[in-house]
């Protein structure tokens, strides 16, 4: 993928496949020297022991029609070129967390992309879903749940498109306040 | 940082749009946004639907992802679902493409026939 904020969008979407209702999406930009911490974690489904043991082979998936799941083992990748690393934790009716680390200086680390614009696009699409949102720095944190949005607009749905610039333009203005000079492709 | 209180004034603007709005069908565009859709471009071509929703204040058309559609060599691909359930299934999209599809599917009701997948099957 040619940056994290796709990646970000592809993992979340196996999080809705699992019937998650609550999904965290977190980054944290820590440590000596920089590294940012991906972290997506739900309260699906959750994985058997077996299958998560497979989980980061390109020809594992829980999809019938194809033998190829292909999100994991790319992130795993990116991850990996940039001398970062993966890990993932399941349970069966507990859910699952992926956790894809990449060292921020490096020349092999792909780029964060838009990922205010890709957490609207999934707010968007799964509006029902309570979605949290955590940004941190050294300095600097913050957070949107969507639960406490939702309680403000009492009734008026999420995918209003004002409510869903309002949610970007929040988003947006979070990533930057964090990340701006700890992220070089964040002003 | 935005606040709260902008989120209160956007709530009683939005009750009194959907106050009006109660009755129309609704069209949806559906995006294909698996692994395959996000590595062949449909982020922003996504987003191209959105924002030239927004910008033509076309409010009785949603717009959502869904999963692999089973023709991965075809994305990014979007699904056209008019309230009466016709289906219009647009194949190897860019965000320009997308525009042009608002333009003369979604406001003028004629579907962009050299788009679709069975144009691209031909």
């Amino acid at each position: 993928m040619k940056d994290l904020s796709m990646h970000i969008l592809d993992i979340a979407q196996n999080s809705v496949r699992a019937e998650a209702d609550h999904i965290i999406i977190s980054l944290t930009a820590e440590g000596r020297p920089r590294i940012l911490k991906i972290v997506i974690s739900d309260n699906g489904r959750g994985m058997e022991p077996d299958f998560l043991e497979k989980v980061t082979d390109p020809f594992t998936t829980s999809r019938k029609s194809r033998h190829v799941g292909l999100g994991i083992p790319l992130l795993k990748q990116s991850a990996e070129l940039a001398g970062g690393n993966f890990s993932i934790k399941s349970a069966v009716n507990e859910g699952t967390e992926v956790c894809a680390t990449f060292p921020v200086d490096s020349v092999d680390r792909i780029p964060a992309g838009n990922i205010p614009e890709a957490l609207t696009l999934l707010v968007a699409s799964h509006p029902g879903i309570t979605w949290e949102f955590r940004f941190a720095s050294e300095c600097e944190h913050f957070e949107l749940n969507l639960a406490e949005v939702r309680e403000v607009l009492k009734g008026v749905p999420i995918t209003n498109n004002h409510v869903l610039e309002w949610i970007q333009n929040t988003l947006d203005d979070g990533f930057k306040t964090v990340f701006g000079g700890v992220l070089d492709e964040v002003n | 940082m935005k606040s709260i209180k902008e989120l209160e004034a956007i709530r009683e603007r939005a009750l009194k749009e959907i106050a009006i709005r109660e009755n129309e069908g609704k069209t949806r565009i559906v995006v294909g946004m698996a692994t395959c859709g996000i590595a062949a471009g449909a982020k922003p071509v996504m987003n191209a639907f959105v924002e030239e929703l927004n910008k033509r204040n076309i409010h009785n058309v949603s717009v959502a992802m869904t999963g692999c559609i089973g023709v991965c060599r075809f994305e990014p691909i979007a699904e056209v679902i008019e309230p009466n359930g016709e289906k219009t299934t647009y194949v190897k999209l860019n965000p320009e493409k997308a525009r042009r599809i608002v333009a003369e599917h979604i406001v003028n009701g004629r579907p962009v026939i050299e788009y679709t997948i069975g144009a691209a099957q031909d």
